[in-house]
């Protein structure tokens, strides 16, 4: 047995950075991204609309569109850069060595193919295994997804299917050839409260009995609470805090994370009120000097002003604020 | 994945066509298609030399007193048998081409405006009624622009030609081809803007503003066009600039095809079709450059409101 | 599936209906039928008793379901002037239009579908935008200047191609004068084909563009991007699906409308058919031929409309199940 502390992380992220060249000038997305997940790990990645946690998943796949593009740091799948591999090469590690679930269900799949097609050509273009092989694994997928009678679902087409069915579909279909990593980009936000919950179970479920690691993109900080090993808390396109769910989620360090833990109301206490944070994001254009999270801050310090803080390791985690640094 | 586009913020999505022209930096996109610049610079020296015809002409076409048959077919001032009077040369009646064309394209630019602005009243007006009223009035109307709109505008303006040709038997053609022609264009082409201003007046009619005007008790034609016209006007430019090259374009069918403008009153058209009984026997500038005229403004439109469309379309950012 | 069929075929009744109302009230009141049969020495009281044998006394409602019920036997009344029954004119000229309309249709989709679908896949290379460029020269120089460029470059100037008329043709089975059989007929059909088909082409090619843009940035080609497909799956299996099923309506009712368009590529090439049968028949005020040229073309339009409803549902699935419902 290799040691652990051998292998390689699935996904590692090395000072990531994605520009989008625009006629107003450079704009930076993603600022320095550094971030690993470990075999059969997942990790919940969090923040508002905005923050870069949809295109963190989209530079991994190589899948940036246009003007958007990685203008510096690595991306490295089981140890081996894949950032500056040809679109070819790409196209082989998409679907097969990374799985991917997009927000909405309803628009994800080809509505002119059934969904065994829609399956089968997903295994086929990985997998070398005939027609009938092809099909006998499909619908083995989907009973393992949860859907019921899947040898004759799979003649169906995606108009056919609930919501919540179509994402299980989804979900078979990024599982289709067994990859080491899914990216899951909010894929319970465009279903019902009811059935979000039946979802991520299934997805969790899945991954843990094969080992597959999961980027979580969510803003749902409950669905996070519950399925995540790690977090990471995103804003203006930066990681602000990186640790175990339950640090994360119980202490939060940064204070922006802790103002994003502060508005999820938990059960079992009764705050006085919901912590609120005043202002909102910044845009793209406008992103502040020094730390970008300053000019909301209730903590904030004159050199948050001109420096900016890197991720440093505070506890179990990382927090890239001057209230933690080290000798603080 | 989508990015926050920096040009479209909260600040600037103001329903004003203008606030909505400046959101989309207009003047930034327009600088940077020089082949859009160049169509303008076409266009308006056209517009222009149409309407200065008078001063830029050597001769009034029109006027009988100055045209003479021994003056025609005379080819281009370059060809052997030119003659320096007729630039351009002559067409079968004497008649300077270059002083002809001048007139005809504002022949052809009077009846294409007129038409077009006519189309786009009706379909506005049509488009407002039916979608502000709603209900057995909508019906109607919808129902009729959709049988309409399976004939092409060309049809429609042969049809209503013809129709009125029937009504005036006997009078002279000189004195109704004008009317008949915008008419025929206003006919064809309503459907069009009627269909896009009902459906953006369906959306704005359920919005707040028009529902106090409703409550104020403000009367419904006012409520019609201080309100709900000028928040649904938008789509009309691009419809409005593509319509004028697709008028001018009907407008010189109809003439060549001898049911719209007599020679006596040459449009591009007209003139087109004189050159091509010409043509066989080798008197080919009659139908070239009134054909190039028309050829190089419609294409100059086009290229103008084709740039329009994607300029306006907020998916194309 | 049967009751979508009955409801279709019974709004287009209701089309047909609308334009045969349109085609009446021309016929009895922009015309005047007893024209189609008396001359002008006809004595007065003779054109009285045409005009009692006519029923032109009776209520307007009689004498419109009069005129439905002849039309449904395909009988317009008379051409003024030919004197001869309108639907012998238009029978005699049908096969000409029809087939220049098919030969030109099948050539604008042939080349207009896949310039298409090319310039949307490769938007920046140096082709896509000479097409680009050659199809808005196309949507703006009018059908007739074209044609008339055609005959001056390729008949008139190279002799190599007929500038009028269709050629040697023969007739098949009795009635159908065909083009289609002979090399001169083939030879006489090329330019005119290329005139008629060039504007719908240059359409096709821009609405398809438009539409495989929009497909291709759509979350399901997204995602078929994400689980890994060859680029050649994404763009020929699931883009050029999606793009083609909206096409479908779009070109048919562009197809349909080749054939009003014939009119000017008829007039500018002399060829024998419907479409100048209309025009001479609008210049000569012939009320009974517009009229019946009016409502043959309708037909054929709400015809081709109903043929692509149903051809939509075969292709989308989505359709088929509501179509079923």
């Amino acid at each position: 047995m290799t040691s652990q502390s051998l292998t390689p992380p699935v996904l590692e992220l090395r000072n990531l950075v994605v520009e989008f060249v625009t006629r107003h000038g450079t704009l930076r997305a993603l600022d320095g991204i550094s971030l690993s997940i470990a075999p059969g790990e997942v990790l919940g990645v969090v923040g508002e609309s905005g923050a870069g946690k949809s295109l963190t998943g989209a530079a991994v796949i190589g899948l940036l569109e246009p003007p958007g593009r990685i203008a510096s740091g690595e991306v490295l799948l089981a140890g081996q850069r894949i950032d500056h591999l040809p679109m070819e090469d790409l196209r082989h590690i998409r679907g097969k060595r990374i799985g991917t679930i997009f927000q909405d269900p309803l628009t994800s799949l080809d509505p002119l193919y059934r969904v065994g097609e829609q399956l089968i050509e997903t295994i086929r273009t990985h997998l070398p295994v005939s027609e009938q092989e092809a099909r006998a694994r499909a619908i083995a997928l989907l009973a393992e997804v949860g859907i019921p009678a899947s040898e004759k679902r799979i003649d169906g087409y995606p108009h056919e299917f609930s919501g919540g069915m179509r994402q299980r579909v989804v979900i078979a279909l990024a599982l289709a050839a067994e990859p080491e990593l899914i990216i899951a980009d909010e894929p319970t936000t465009a279903l019902d409260v009811s059935v979000q919950a039946q979802i991520i179970a299934v997805l969790k479920k899945l991954c843990r009995e094969r080992g597959t690691a999961v980027m979580l993109i969510t803003h749902d900080m409950g669905v996070i609470a519950e399925t995540a090993d790690r977090v990471a808390v995103m804003y203006a396109g930066r990681v602000i805090e990186i640790g175990p769910v339950r640090d994360v989620v119980k202490s939060p360090k940064h204070p922006y994370a802790k103002g994003l833990m502060g508005s999820i109301p938990a059960l079992d206490e009764r705050p006085e009120r919901l912590l609120q944070i005043e202002g909102a994001m910044p845009r793209l254009t406008a992103i502040p000097q020094g730390c970008a999270f300053h000019p909301r801050c209730p903590h904030v310090m004159p050199r948050c002003h001109e420096a900016r803080p890197v991720l440093e390791a505070v506890g179990a985690g990382q927090v890239a604020c001057f209230l933690h640094e080290v000798g603080q | 994945m989508t990015i926050p586009s920096p040009s479209t913020g909260p600040s600037s999505s103001g329903d004003s066509l203008w606030s909505r022209i400046m959101a989309h930096d207009l003047t930034y996109l327009f600088f940077r298609s020089p082949l859009t610049v160049v169509a303008a610079i076409l266009s308006v020296a056209i517009i222009l030399a149409a309407l200065l015809a008078p001063w830029l002409a050597s001769m009034d076409p029109f006027d009988p007193a100055q045209v003479f048959l021994a003056d025609a077919n005379i080819p281009p001032v370059w060809q052997d048998g030119g003659d320096p009077r007729f630039v351009l040369g002559t067409d079968d009646q004497g008649r300077d081409l270059y002083s002809a064309i001048l007139y005809g394209m504002r022949v052809s630019l009077v009846i294409g405006l007129s038409g077009v602005a006519l189309a786009a009243t009706i379909g506005i007006t049509l488009g407002l009624v039916a979608g502000y009223l709603g209900g057995r009035v909508d019906a109607v109307i919808m129902r009729v622009a959709d049988v309409q709109l399976t004939f092409p505008a060309i049809l429609i303006a042969l049809l209503v030609n013809g129709v009125v040709q029937a009504l005036s038997k006997g009078t002279s053609r000189e004195t109704w081809a004008f009317g008949v022609l915008i008419l025929s264009i206003g006919l064809s082409f309503w459907v069009q803007y009627a269909r896009t201003i009902r459906g953006s007046t369906l959306i704005e009619k359920n919005k707040d503003y028009i529902h106090a005007a409703r409550l104020v008790g403000q009367p419904t034609p006012l409520i019609l066009l201080r309100h709900l016209l000028p928040n649904v006007i938008g789509p009309v430019l691009v419809i409005l600039t593509i319509n004028l090259g697709l008028a001018i374009i009907t407008e010189a069918t109809l003439s060549f095809l001898g049911v719209g403008l007599p020679p006596t009153q040459p449009s591009l058209g007209t003139l087109i079709s004189i050159g091509n009984k010409y043509l066989f026997s080798g008197d080919w500038w009659i139908v070239t450059f009134p054909g190039l005229t028309l050829a190089i403004f419609v294409l100059s439109i086009n290229l103008i409101g084709d740039w329009l469309r994607d300029a306006l379309n907020p998916r194309l950012q | 599936m049967l009751a979508f069929i009955i409801r279709r075929i019974l709004q287009s009744c209701m089309v047909l209906l609308t334009v045969a109302l349109l085609a009446f009230t021309m016929f009895r009141f922009v015309g005047d039928p007893v024209a189609q049969i008396v001359s002008l020495d006809t004595p007065a009281e003779e054109v009285r008793k045409v005009r009692e044998s006519l029923g032109l006394d009776d209520p307007v409602i009689v004498q419109m379901g009069r005129y439905l019920y002849k039309a449904v036997q395909l009988d317009f009344g008379i051409s003024y002037q030919f004197r001869q029954p309108v639907i012998e004119l238009l029978a005699e000229r049908a096969p000409a239009t029809l087939e220049l309309a098919l030969i030109s249709s099948l050539l604008s989709l042939a080349i207009g579908i896949p310039m298409g679908v090319y310039t949307a896949l490769r938007r920046d290379s140096v082709f896509a935008r000479v097409f680009q460029s050659i199809s808005l020269v196309g949507v703006s120089l009018p059908t007739f200047l074209i044609g008339i460029l055609l005959i001056y470059l390729f008949a008139v100037t190279l002799g190599w191609l007929p500038s009028f008329g269709r050629g040697q043709v023969v007739t098949v089975s009795g009635r159908w004068s065909t083009g289609l059989l002979t090399a001169s007929g083939l030879k006489a059909l090329i330019l005119p084909s290329i005139t008629l088909g060039l504007y719908q082409m240059t359409l096709i090619m821009r609405l398809v563009r438009a539409e495989m843009l929009e497909v291709l940035r759509s979350d399901h080609i997204k995602f078929a991007r994400a689980r890994g497909l060859t680029t050649r799956a994404i763009h020929f299996r699931h883009a050029l699906k999606s793009t083609l099923v909206p096409v479908i309506t779009i070109a048919g009712l562009q197809l349909g409308s080749i054939i009003a368009f014939a009119v000017i590529t008829e007039t500018v090439f002399q060829w024998p058919g419907m479409g100048a049968l209309f025009l001479k028949a609008v210049q000569n005020v012939d009320i009974p031929i517009m009229a019946a040229y009016l409502m043959i073309i309708s037909a054929l339009f709400v015809t081709i409309n109903m043929v692509v409803d149903l051809l939509y549902a075969f292709v989308d699935p989505r359709l088929r199940a509501t179509i079923k419902g």
